[in-house]
């Protein structure tokens, strides 16, 4: 065993990295569930605004357009879903399970020609004064935006939730639809914006896989990421802050195992393996207090 | 896991309905995948393979395939539907495939299976695999002299034996012609997960391997390696051309086409039987992709004379002497590895640390 091999100052760098597809995603679902919405494809959102940022950014070769083509992508999905869901009333568990299918098979085949084809880069920021502190400044200060993207979305969910009055209403439609209704609020168009919302985020979530992650275009590349910002949003209790962490326990998990099997750790590797998945969960339950938006699910109609 | 039975069982439908209008004499092969076909490795190569079957018997022969198909109980449904739908020949192309496909073989003595890489047989199941540790060995044999930092690292997938050979396959000969090399394992639990490959890669980048040699499908670890700059790849189950000259300066190619061709005739025939089939580069199943010019020539040179030599079979890749990891006696000098115990493989040759997860 050989810890000194590990650089904990890259290390903290790299679970940054790690955590920001599952942070955006996951930020992108919280606001969606705390509207009373359950959209179970995230994985299909993702997927799909892997490849629509690829080809977009290959197409122009400039990676901003490309993050921006993959929010719209998963956004034109989650409206998808929406319009499903909310016009036509039909089960979400069901429609979010359909929008993963569906997006696997259209990512699959949008990106039939890209195979194999490298992205534009995405240069780190070197960040001016910052980026220079020691120790610090490598960890934090420098990485590609998109990580800061993530941390400014979640500070910016925080503080749309809880200190503005848009977010107060979004969060009254979420936990008790009827009662909005009754003082006046617009139930179906606010879901239909938070469900684009979260798409838009998710594709952001698999398009950061697909331009800085990996950065290729690879069928099923996600690989159930998804799925792991969907647990983390409820392990999380459905609150910005607590996403965050889990988010980067998650990532930093990942990332550390893969080191100490890397510097020949005397712990069976089956157990370094499932450690991100462990912890994340156990930190979080342990410190959760969280309860599911009351509306969290339940089909709204205006006459019920 | 859920989602992929569900989207394997709608395929598994369209399939029925297509098939039901198929010419009643034709012959059905049926392929079961475990990534998808676009990953540009494992999979991507038995697909190139169906399709060469398809180009050889044009409409005497329908190929229907799943893919993303999970190891375990969801296999052995998509299997048992394929025999349902009338499919005469099925090819499991993973490890992961064995207990399942010995299962339903039992149920449907009528249909032909081919599990590849495993070790398990039925009067109704074959099984084939490819000498990929000969190509390892040529890897090794660059690896070794293309480090500068002596440190290799190895991505793996699972602790299986088809794994495990390759590593010391790949460690042996890197030791012959670098005795201070050292090799990092990372087992990445997955056959394909690319932004898991990629990190795994940048572990290993960060911890001072200057060669990445990979047992994974994707070609994140390649684009890592890439970005990184100043590190050596191989190309694992296809060619991965695109990332030569540099990073990827070889690759381990595998070509499936000639036995499943072979393999479909011999059902056309009414002449299959059970076999075992364990062909390396000598009779084309691994193919060594073309050595960049990012080696010096006189490495390539000795590493197409090693390729040659294991063609021609003059010299095998686990000749002694060779010692287990625990320093007890292996191969006596001279003595070459039997295939049994090759099959089996579940230790670490001399030199290497860490443990085989068991």
């Amino acid at each position: 065993m050989d810890l000194s091999s590990i650089n904990p100052v890259l290390l903290l760098a790299s679970l940054m990295v790690a955590a920001t597809p599952i942070l955006l995603a996951a930020i992108g679902e919280l606001v969606v569930e705390r509207a009373g919405v359950l959209n179970l494809g995230v994985e299909g959102m993702m997927i799909t605004g892997a490849v629509c940022g690829f080809v977009v950014a290959v197409g122009t070769g400039s990676p901003w357009l490309g993050f921006i083509g993959a929010a719209a992508g998963g956004a034109f999905l989650a409206l998808l879903f929406g319009i499903l869901t909310q016009y036509l009333l039909s089960n979400q568990v069901a429609t979010g399970l359909a929008l993963t299918l569906f997006g696997l098979g259209l990512s699959a085949l949008i990106g039939q020609g890209y195979i194999g084809i490298k992205a534009p880069s995405f240069p780190d920021w070197h960040i001016p004064l910052l980026g220079d502190i020691p120790v610090i400044g490598p960890i934090v200060f420098q990485h590609d935006p998109m990580v800061y993207v993530g941390l400014i979305l979640v500070a910016a969910t925080w503080w749309f939730l809880h200190k503005t009055q848009s977010g107060l209403v979004l969060r009254a439609v979420g936990e008790n639809h009827d009662a909005a209704h009754a003082l006046g609020y617009k139930v179906t168009r606010i879901r239909i914006l938070a469900i684009m919302f979260g798409g838009a985020c998710a594709g952001l979530g698999g398009a950061y896989l697909s331009l800085v992650r990996v950065p290729q275009w690879t069928e099923g590349m996600t690989a159930g990421a998804g799925w792991i910002a969907l647990a983390i949003v409820v392990f999380a209790g459905w609150k910005p802050w607590r996403l965050l962490l889990g988010a980067y326990l998650f990532g930093g998990m990942t990332v550390l195992q893969l080191n100490l099997q890397a510097a020949g750790l005397a712990i069976p590797v089956e157990y370094l393996s499932m450690s991100p998945y462990l912890a994340t969960i156990v930190v979080l339950v342990i410190m959760s207090s969280g309860r599911a938006p009351g509306s969290l699910g339940r089909i709204f109609h205006a006459s019920r | 896991m859920t989602l992929k039975t569900l989207l394997a069982g709608a395929t598994l439908a369209l399939g029925f309905a297509s098939g039901a209008f198929a010419d009643a004499h034709q012959t059905k092969v049926g392929f079961v995948y475990v990534g998808p076909v676009g990953d540009g490795g494992w999979t991507y190569e038995h697909n190139q393979a169906r399709l060469a079957v398809e180009a050889e018997f044009g409409d005497a022969v329908e190929t229907v395939f799943v893919e993303s198909v999970p190891e375990g109980p969801d296999a052995e449904r998509v299997m048992s539907q394929m025999a349902l739908g009338g499919a005469d020949l099925i090819f499991t192309t993973s490890f992961g495939y064995m207990d399942p496909t010995i299962n339903v073989a039992a149920k449907f003595p009528d249909v032909k299976f081919e599990h590849a890489t495993g070790f398990k047989r039925a009067d109704n199941v074959s099984t084939y695999s490819a000498r990929f540790y000969e190509g390892r060995a040529v890897q090794g044999h660059i690896a070794g002299q293309m480090t500068t930092s002596n440190v290799i690292g190895y991505i793996g997938s699972f602790p299986i034996p088809e794994v495990v050979r390759g590593i010391n396959a790949a460690y042996i000969h890197a030791k012959a012609v670098n005795p201070d090399v050292e090799f990092k394992i990372v087992w990445a639990y997955t056959w394909f997960d690319p932004a898991k490959e990629a990190e795994a890669a940048s572990v290993l980048i960060e911890q001072g391997a200057d060669v990445i040699l990979q047992h994974t499908d994707s070609t994140a670890p390649q684009a890592a390696a890439q970005s990184a700059g100043n590190v050596v790849t191989f190309g694992q189950a296809s060619d991965m051309a695109e990332f030569g000259p540099f990073p990827r300066v070889s690759s381990i190619i595998d070509n499936w086409a000639p036995y499943y061709i072979a393999r479909t005739r011999a059902v056309m025939d009414g002449t299959w039987t059970s076999t075992d089939t364990w062909d390396g580069i000598g009779a084309g199943m691994v193919g060594i992709g073309e050595i960049s010019s990012a080696v010096p020539a006189e490495i390539k040179a000795s590493a197409e004379a090693l390729r040659d030599s294991l063609a021609d079979g003059s010299y095998h890749a686990f000749t002694g002497p060779v010692n287990k990891q625990d320093g007890s006696a292996w191969l006596a000098d001279g003595e070459t590895a039997d295939d049994g115990t090759l099959a089996g493989m579940n230790f670490y040759v001399e030199g290497i640390t860490g443990d085989v997860p068991q």
